[in-house]
């Protein structure tokens, strides 16, 4: 900012950290007024209308207070979502992190090849999800999907995979986990990448075998790359919305069959029903959920920045 | 000797294969999406499976095209897509370059509290955001679509990230010359922060094609269904033909596989530095 003291001999009228300072202002204004308009305000709106009897096509909208609040924790339908979404997020996050660590680790060996097999790997990813869940909602198909083919050489009867809430879950959970594979895996990669060599050669002179070396050094190293992966796929997960919707529900949404996850009966109650109140005690939920999860993360952040600090 | 001289390559040889097995794994299911895209209706619901097409056919595609303007919503996708990113880069650079370089009171309360938005998923607070767009009388409109897309926490914080880096010694030079600010932001800043701002543009376009829930909300008009929308609505009114629905969804990725195909290690390199999926 010592700039500002030189004078631009052209320009004498004003000063130039004032100038400086309305440049800022003038170009910060429109930014700021769209994150309070497409941001802040919805943010706080939800809180609001989840007070209300908040009806789309009723003109009376009573102040409730927290009766949305007490009802959604009686609606066995949003309790369903709940634990539904909580199952699919502890499936795919734990079981991805698994698969991927164990593929980075192997991929980390592999120099050769380990591009090549990077843009394979990243090809679900960089789809969307719906052309995924339609391939997969093929695949899962109960008369001539392939994993029904698959499965009929080791002697197993076709199974619908789709039909029964339960197994669909099951089988979204396996979708989603093949399509973050990738994700996961570069993620890790960088992280096993920046790991110094020289750990594991002092340790092999100290004699440690493999398994060793993976458990006291790799893994703890990994300990950041890993705690972020596992809270933005957690994050991501609980906000589960279209394959539900792609896979499990009829042209006409027959709700009987749905895979009920929280964001799912969101929309449901919202935007099926109407019910805008309701819904958005609900959306209220997810977001202490999801904020939750991200005040965990930005702690365990603090503490490792404190940990490598002392060091 | 011999036994290591023997047991390296076997370790090795394990590897390749576990970590074949998953690129086949992962490659099946579009194969076997692009398999019966061409396939004619008896061939896909023949028993065993067929890989490779026996009588191949471009008739699904024409069936796809003829029952659903995949065109249409292609279009509307990159309208939408591009607005977004043109919206997201501009923001994103200015308000980067003046969180990177100024100084002034309320600034690092400002950055704060916009980064503080990304922790907020959208679906969180979509109704109240449906219902603005409708008080606007925005359904089914370009600019509804759009509206949530505008701008970009993260985008932000990323170019701000990449501004830091240039060196302040330019910025003086060029305000002794008489540059002013907004100068130096299109003259010095924009030119270099091209890498990061072609990042973030694949990034935030990418966002907004695969968007899926808001179109969901927002466009009933079937002229105005995103490619997403698009796929997903016409996939459920031919629940049973196969053979159009897997052509669809070959229609619909191809643009993506294409970019993906050009750009696959920017595009791999910028995911992970940014360490956000789509």
């Amino acid at each position: 900012m010592q700039a500002i003291k030189l004078r631009n001999p052209g320009e004498k009228r004003y000063n130039p950290r004032v100038r400086t300072l309305i440049f800022c202002w003038v170009s910060l204004l429109p930014v700021i007024f769209l994150f309070g308009v497409l941001r802040v305000y919805p943010m706080f709106s939800t809180i609001r209308l989840s007070f209300y009897n908040w009806n789309l096509i009723k003109p009376v909208r009573p102040f409730v207070g927290l009766a949305n609040y007490v009802g959604i924790f009686k609606d066995h339908l949003f309790l369903m979502a709940i634990r539904n979404t909580t199952f699919f997020a502890l499936g795919t996050v734990l079981i991805g992190i698994v698969l991927s660590l164990a593929l980075a680790v192997l991929l980390n060996k592999s120099s050769l090849l380990s591009s090549f097999y990077q843009v394979i790997y990243f090809l679900p990813v960089i789809t969307p999800m719906v052309p995924v869940s339609v391939i997969f909602k093929w695949i899962y198909d109960p008369g001539y999907g392939l994993l029904n083919y698959f499965l009929s050489f080791f002697g197993v009867q076709p199974v619908g995979w789709l039909m029964y809430p339960n197994l669909a879950l099951i089988s979204i959970i396996v979708m989603c986990i093949w399509k973050n594979l990738g994700f996961n895996m570069v993620m890790l990669l960088v992280g096993l990448k920046n790991i110094s060599r020289q750990y594991y050669e002092a340790a092999e002179i100290d004699g440690t075998n493999k398994w060793q070396a993976f458990r006291y050094i790799t893994l703890p190293l990994l300990r950041p790359i890993l705690m972020y992966v596992f809270i933005t796929s957690t994050i991501d997960a609980f906000n589960i919305f279209t394959p539900v919707y792609v896979m499990t529900t009829g042209s006409q949404g027959a709700p009987g069959n749905a895979v009920r996850t929280l964001v799912y009966n969101i929309y449901e109650d919202g935007f099926r029903y109407f019910k805008m109140g309701y819904a958005s005690s609900q959306a209220v939920v997810l977001l202490l959920i999801v904020l939750t999860l991200t005040l965990i993360q930005l702690k365990l952040f603090r503490d490792e920045d404190a940990g490598s600090a002392i060091q | 000797m011999n036994a290591i001289a023997k047991k390296i390559p076997i370790g090795k040889i394990a590897v390749h294969l576990i970590l074949l097995l998953g690129a086949v794994s992962m490659l099946l299911p579009f194969i076997w999406m692009l398999a019966t895209s061409f396939k004619p209706p008896e061939e896909v619901i023949t028993w065993p499976p067929t890989f490779i097409p026996k009588h191949p056919t471009i008739e699904n595609y024409i069936e796809a095209f003829q029952a659903a303007p995949f065109h249409r919503f292609f279009l509307n996708s990159l309208i939408v897509s591009s607005i977004s990113t043109i919206s997201i880069l501009l923001t994103s650079s200015l308000s980067g370059f003046i969180f990177a370089k100024y100084r002034f009171r309320g600034k690092n309360l400002i950055f704060l509290l916009i980064l503080a938005t990304s922790m907020v998923p959208f679906q969180s607070y979509m109704i109240p955001f449906y219902l603005m767009v409708n008080r606007l009388g925005w359904i089914n409109t370009y600019q509804g679509l759009a509206l949530p897309l505008l701008v970009m926490s993260f985008g932000i914080f990323f170019m701000r990230q990449n501004i830091i880096t240039i060196p302040d010694e330019l910025l003086e030079a060029a305000r002794i010359d008489g540059c002013s600010d907004l100068k130096i932001y299109y003259s010095i800043i924009l030119p270099l922060s091209k890498p990061a701002l072609a990042a973030l543009a694949i990034f935030s376009f990418k966002n907004a094609w695969a968007d899926f829930i808001w179109p969901l909300l927002v466009a009933n008009d079937i002229n105005l269904y995103t490619m997403e929308l698009g796929l997903g609505m016409f996939q459920h009114r031919f629940t049973v033909d196969y053979g159009s629905i897997t052509a669809g969804s070959v229609i619909s990725i191809l643009p993506i596989i294409t970019v993906y195909a050009i750009f696959r290690r920017h595009i791999i390199e910028g995911i992970t530095l940014s360490g956000l999926k789509g």
